[in-house]
């Protein structure tokens, strides 16, 4: 009785193991998208495509950036979905990406898919760096609503300002990279170094600073526009501020990584990654998609911020991404040790 | 059962070395079938070790050691026929009384019904049979170290080791026990070997004792003879009470001298010793035999009385013989009284020739 | 010759010694899996690890560049002197308070000392990361008791050291209730006896005593905080310390070559820790002697009331910190929607393995416990009571002691260094649940071998004696004897691993694969997004299950105790 007891209990642990074991092609699949997003665009696309089961590795831009450029002579990735284009970008660069052309994806916007033939990536949507502002806090410790990035320099910010990481958070780098675009470089790095001052932490992950205002830690985050209206439509005390003068903006795009095993089931996925069915999906969460005429479904954007997106060369700015990292790094990594 | 002739068990230059200690050295015995035969010396001189050896549970580094014409030096202790009694007895905690003996009646050989009866016969041998279902610490040290007994006789072994087994006992079950386990050994006639410290265990139950000390056989012998005709000093000293001094050889045959004042002293065991040799001298307090002044023998020597010990049957004297020199004597309390034996009293004394043991000293 | 005895059994069938030869060779080859396991979880990777610290990013030989790098980079060497601070000042704390904890529940006779006792453990159930995200609660800029810290951030050093007081506490306590309850009671009587005043009887007879115990737990305590991750990285904010440098390096920056270099650096104070804890312990079993007489304490009211003030002060910061965890586990949106919501435990909401995580850890906990407990304690049995172990002995005697020196973040690293390199066979257990199951192992390996050897120690050496005079092969009677007089120090074994194993970060957080994330690092992880009410609730749900575990312990133990442990009742 007692050894059957155990040998089920062993059986019940081993179980799933052998499991894993499946008739279905799985795809590992490495991903900077965000956790809720994750769950829903599997089943979708495994519904779409039976016989391909995704497992997801997940982790920030910078993060799973590193991690595919450091497995480059060992790669466990079959597919990149839903990537910063900087990145995708950069592993062109170092020919990780196998080249083909995804059945339709001559119909995405120009500026929204790969500029060689085959395409080496497609892309998905755009999404901008933003300001979550905590109406609460700001209430309490009395401070400006800001409208540009020009007024987060204000002394009233001080300590209340979170931003992401660049060197892990593909939102915090696509937010230097614009203010590098529309201020141009010196003057950025001149506005950062001031900003730093008001900064009170980097976080690690992108959609960290507006989860931590909304729920009051801080009364201003520089995070991406999708997760403020996710927190606003769950009912945070936020306000979503597209600054005014100029806002920097990332596409999330999907490639298939050269030297997958699984390729035809990569095909199959990057054909589906570019569906109109997909990019309703997208929908659901940006309000910029790469197929022109897909009706996004996400409420609560500001409107009319399409037109304050900076002008980005992604190819330039994508080769000198390790160097600004670094300078990154160098000037305010380093500083920013305990300040209270 | 081996034939009488040939002996049971031989021991041949069996030597052990623990690191640099030498445990066991160039050590040679044999056991008869059915003999009973104790390892007696003071600890660390080996015995258990050379047990050890012969069970296999401590393999000699160098040596033979034959059981029944086969040798067994490499083999290992399950290959080998033997039953053991530890010191601690290692019954099984968690296995009552007829699972600790029925632990080696296993596999084809004994069926369950087989099985069972052997167990109880073997608790019936020990008389336990109304304890068979309790658990070791359910039952008194002696109870326990039946169990152990039973345990170990249960395979019929061709050879029974008892480590130290009466050791954890009080005195007066361990004096009980060691009677019984001489009944039985005597009634199965397996041959026997038991590892002591106590010589009056040793002496009392054994048909031969093995004195050892330093890792090496100091004697063997029957019990009477270890304690009669000690073969050197260090048997002399360890096997039951003696007074020692330092003597010369003198001229006349058995004549011992001791000490600057001429203190004189017939030896039988001295006879034929050259002149002047250096002589270790052992007399045991029985020997002593006590007169007043004035009416001992030839070779009686005057002796005063400096302490008085009682020990039940006997009272122990100390005795003063010349300044230097002290003897015991032991006799019942009321031939004490009689003599009027109290400290500070002077008394003759004499030993028999043929008692007084004698032994050349080394240097 | 096998020899007919007059009854026609035969005594020895060639058989039985070609038995007894395999018997040998069994038992030596249980000692070369665990010799196998141990190199292949153990030796192997740290050696990769070492190896390479000494490399550039392509594989060349660097020499000592990257030390270079390490010590002319202020920040990393600023993170070693956070790490040694931060520690110092947490042992400086909860030592004290632990010894006063312990005090009391062993010197005095305040009431309800099951209770505290029972409290005092809960943190070990806990994963680190718990006490750091019910602080953020309490002491964030929303927090409840924001106004405690008198204008300062939680997010920092303030953090760490309370949530490491509350992770570390019990560890501390449990060492210094051991020592203090070993304490010889005749010492006390002599000191009475020569007219000692209470003062000079503590001060001379209680402490001495306990030194070694109190090096014990300062070393202890010292060492956890020193290579702890998870609330650093809760609550460490910007603050940088050696483990989340570690993180830093490997996970965010990729140079797992300065990875390597400050994971060496994390292990220098744990080995020293290592050194002078078995020294201590060394020095502590020598004033142990086997008769001391057990103090009983009397009842004084002006002890044992304040002491009682104490521990329900210490219990309830336990308690109370475990309370808000759970508490803002079930918040709706902190601070602003109060409302009570059990959505923050839909996690697939905030997290793409969802439940998922949770199952996977109790699998890997469970296959840890399984696993673990029959290898830990078969290796203990062979080399406590095998035949003749030798120099393979000696050698996995050694081995057996090296975890506890080697920081699970350390362990981790060397892991993906070992098994991810091209070249190694064994690569295609990455990412699977068996790598972390062996990790899990190999981390937790000392305390649950040294608990193996010490029930085992308590038995009669002579049994396997007793048996091969019998006939019966050793490992036959470890099965009928030693495992079920040993099975509450068994059980105790399992316990502690799927315990440890549930609760653990920093091992694995290098290690877990697409489908084998752990429910601790899907708390790192939604701790990272921002989701403090989901990362909470994940904690909580560890919790529950390793309360459960340990309550199903409680259970069975007496189960057990009823089924094997018959022959202790007289």
């Amino acid at each position: 009785m007692f050894r059957r007891t155990i040998a089920f209990g062993l059986s019940l642990l081993l179980a799933p193991l052998a499991a894993e074991a499946q008739q279905r092609t799985r795809l590992t699949v490495y991903t900077a998208l965000e956790n809720e997003q994750l769950q829903p665009l599997k089943q979708a696309a495994e519904a779409a495509l039976r016989d391909i089961e995704i497992a997801w590795v997940r982790d920030s831009t910078g993060v799973i950036t590193a991690r595919l450029i450091a497995e480059r002579q060992n790669p466990r990735a079959d597919m990149i979905w839903g990537v910063s284009v900087f990145s995708l970008l950069q592993m062109e660069g170092l020919d990780m990406l196998e080249p083909y052309t995804p059945l339709g994806a001559e119909a995405l916007r120009p500026n929204f898919r790969s500029d060689r033939k085959p395409m080496t990536w497609t892309g998905m949507d755009a999404f901008v760096s933003a300001i979550c502002f905590n109406t609460v806090v700001a209430q309490a410790r009395n401070l400006p609503r800001p409208t540009t990035w020009a007024d987060l320099l204000n002394p009233a910010f001080r300590g209340q300002i979170v931003m992401p990481n660049p060197a892990s958070s593909g939102t915090g780098f696509l937010t230097i990279a614009g203010w590098m675009g529309s201020m141009g470089e010196a003057p950025a790095w001149d506005f950062m170094t001031k900003l730093h001052e008001n900064v009170q932490v980097y976080t690690h992950s992108g959609s960290a600073p507006c989860n931590n205002t909304a729920r009051g830690e801080y009364g201003v985050g520089i995070s991406l526009d999708m997760r403020a209206v996710t927190l606003k439509n769950q009912g945070a005390p936020i306000e979503i501020i597209v600054p005014t003068d100029g806002v920097g903006f990332d596409m999330e795009g999907t490639a298939i990584h050269r030297g997958t095993r699984n390729a035809e089931a990569a095909k199959r996925l990057a054909d589906w990654a570019v569906t109109r069915d997909a990019m309703e999906m997208y929908g659901r969460w940006y309000a910029v998609l790469a197929l022109p005429g897909v009706q996004p479904t996400v409420r609560g954007y500001p409107a009319e911020f399409e037109q304050r997106l900076v002008s980005m060369d992604f190819r330039a700015i994508a080769t000198r991404r390790d160097q600004i990292l670094r300078d990154w790094a160098a000037r305010f990594d380093g500083k920013s040790a305990p300040r209270n | 059962m081996a034939s009488g002739a040939a002996p049971y068990l031989v021991v041949e230059e069996v030597s052990k070395a623990f690191g640099t200690v030498m445990a066991l050295d160039g050590v040679s015995l044999t056991v008869a079938a059915g003999e009973f035969v104790s390892f007696l010396g003071p600890s660390g001189c080996g015995k258990t070790t050379l047990l050890r050896a012969i069970a296999g549970l401590d393999p000699a580094n160098s040596g033979r050691i034959l059981q029944a014409g086969r040798d067994i030096t490499a083999l290992a202790p399950a290959a080998r026929d033997f039953g053991i009694v530890f010191q601690s007895y290692a019954l099984f905690p968690n296995l009552t009384v007829a699972e600790n003996i029925a632990y080696g009646l296993r596999g084809p050989a004994w069926p369950k019904p087989r099985r069972a009866s052997r167990v109880a016969e073997l608790v019936e041998l020990v008389g336990l049979t109304e304890h068979v279902r309790k658990f070791p610490a359910q039952l008194s040290g002696g109870q326990q170290q039946r169990v152990a007994l039973a345990r170990a006789l249960a395979n019929e072994p061709g050879l029974l080791l008892l480590d130290e087994p009466l050791s954890a006992l009080d005195a007066i079950v361990r004096l009980h026990l060691r009677q019984e386990i001489r009944t039985l050994q005597q009634r199965l006639g397996v041959t026997t070997i038991m590892v002591t410290h106590d010589q009056e265990e040793a002496l009392g139950v054994s048909d031969r004792v093995v004195v050892m000390n330093h890792g090496r056989i100091a004697q063997i012998g029957r019990p009477e003879d270890i304690y009669r005709r000690p073969a050197n000093p260090f048997v002399a000293g360890f096997v039951g009470r003696s007074a020692t001094f330092i003597a010369w050889v003198e001229a006349a045959e058995g004549l011992l001298q001791a000490g600057q004042d001429g203190w004189r002293i017939a030896a039988d065991a001295a006879r034929g010793m050259p002149r002047g040799t250096r002589v270790e001298v052992f007399i045991r307090p029985e020997d002593v035999r006590l007169t007043r002044p004035g009416e001992g023998g030839a070779g009686s020597f005057p002796v005063t009385v400096r302490h008085w010990e009682f020990l039940g049957p006997v009272c122990r004297l100390t005795l003063a013989a010349g300044p230097q020199r002290q003897l015991e004597a032991d006799l019942p309390p009321d031939a004490a009284h009689a003599l009027g034996a109290m400290p500070g009293a002077a008394l003759a004394a004499e030993v028999p020739p043929e008692r007084v043991l004698v032994f050349a000293a080394d240097a | 010759m096998p020899e007919t005895r007059p009854d026609g059994t035969v005594a020895l069938p060639a058989a039985a010694q070609q038995r007894v030869a395999g018997d040998a060779l069994l038992l030596r080859g249980g000692l070369w899996i665990t010799a196998s396991v141990l190199a292949i979880g153990l030796v192997l990777p740290l050696a990769t690890l070492f190896v390479r610290a000494f490399e550039d990013r392509d594989g060349g030989f660097a020499g000592l560049e990257n030390f270079g790098r390490y010590v002319t980079t202020p920040t990393l060497l600023a993170a070693a002197g956070n790490s040694l601070w931060i520690a110092a000042a947490t042992t400086a704390i909860v030592v004290p308070v632990a010894f006063f904890y312990a005090y009391a529940l062993t010197r005095s006779c305040m009431p309800m000392q099951a209770l505290f006792r029972t409290v005092m453990l809960i943190p070990v159930l806990a994963p680190s990361l718990l006490p750091a995200l019910a602080l953020v609660y309490l002491f964030g800029n929303q927090g409840m008791l924001k106004g405690l810290l008198l204008g300062h951030s939680v997010y920092g050093p303030i953090g760490i050291v309370m949530a490491q007081c509350f992770y570390c506490f019990p560890h501390a306590a449990i060492i210094m209730a051991v020592a203090l309850a070993t304490t010889d009671a005749r010492f006390y009587e002599a000191a009475e006896a020569l007219r000692a005043g209470r003062g000079r009887i503590f001060a001379t007879v209680t402490l001495p005593g306990a030194r070694y115990g109190l090096v014990s737990a300062a070393v202890v305590v010292f060492t956890l905080v020193v290579t702890d991750f998870g609330i650093p990285k809760v609550i460490g904010g910007q603050f940088p310390v050696l483990a989340t440098d570690v993180y830093k390096q490997v996970v965010g920056l990729q140079d797992f070559n300065m990875g390597a270099v400050v994971g060496l650096v994390l292990l220098l104070p744990a080995i020293g820790a290592y050194l002078l804890d078995r020294w201590a312990q060394g020095k502590r079993a020598a004033t142990l002697s086997g008769r001391a007489v057990p103090y009983a304490p009397r009842p004084r009211r002006q002890r044992d009331l304040p002491l009682l003030v104490f521990c329900l002060g210490v219990a309830s910061v336990l308690a109370g910190l475990l309370g808000v965890a759970a508490w803002g586990s079930v918040i709706r949106f902190w601070p602003y929607n109060l409302s009570l919501t059990l959505d923050n435990y839909d996690f697939a909401r905030f997290d793409a393995a969802g439940w998922d995580s949770l199952l996977v850890s109790v699998r890997m906990a469970g296959l840890a416990a399984i696993l673990g407990t029959v290898l830990i304690f078969c290796t203990a049995w062979l080399l406590e009571r095998g035949t003749r172990p030798g120099r393979l002995g000696s050698i996995l005697r050694f081995a057996a002691t090296l975890p506890l020196a080697v920081p699970g973040l350390v362990l981790g690293l060397a892991f993906i260094l070992f098994f991810n390199h091209p070249a190694n066979p064994l690569g295609v257990l990455y990412g699977t649940l068996a790598i972390l199951v062996l990790n899990s192992v190999v981390h937790f390996y000392t305390v649950a071998h040294l608990t193996a050897v010490t029930a085992i120690r308590q038995l009669d050496p002579e049994f396997e004696a007793a048996s091969a005079s019998l006939k019966v092969p050793a490992w036959l009677t470890c099965w009928r004897v030693t495992v079920p007089m040993c099975l509450p120090a068994i059980l105790d074994i399992a316990v502690y691993l799927f315990v440890n194993t549930m609760t653990t970060v920093s091992a694995v957080i290098f290690l877990y694969g697409p489908d084998t994330k752990p429910a601790s690092v899907a708390v790192v992880h939604m701790d990272e997004a921002g989701q403090a009410s989901a990362a909470a609730a994940m904690a909580v749900a560890i919790l529950g299950v390793t309360l459960s575990a340990k309550l199903l312990q409680l259970g069975t133990a007496r189960l057990v105790e009823r089924a094997t442990q018959r022959w202790r009742r007289r």
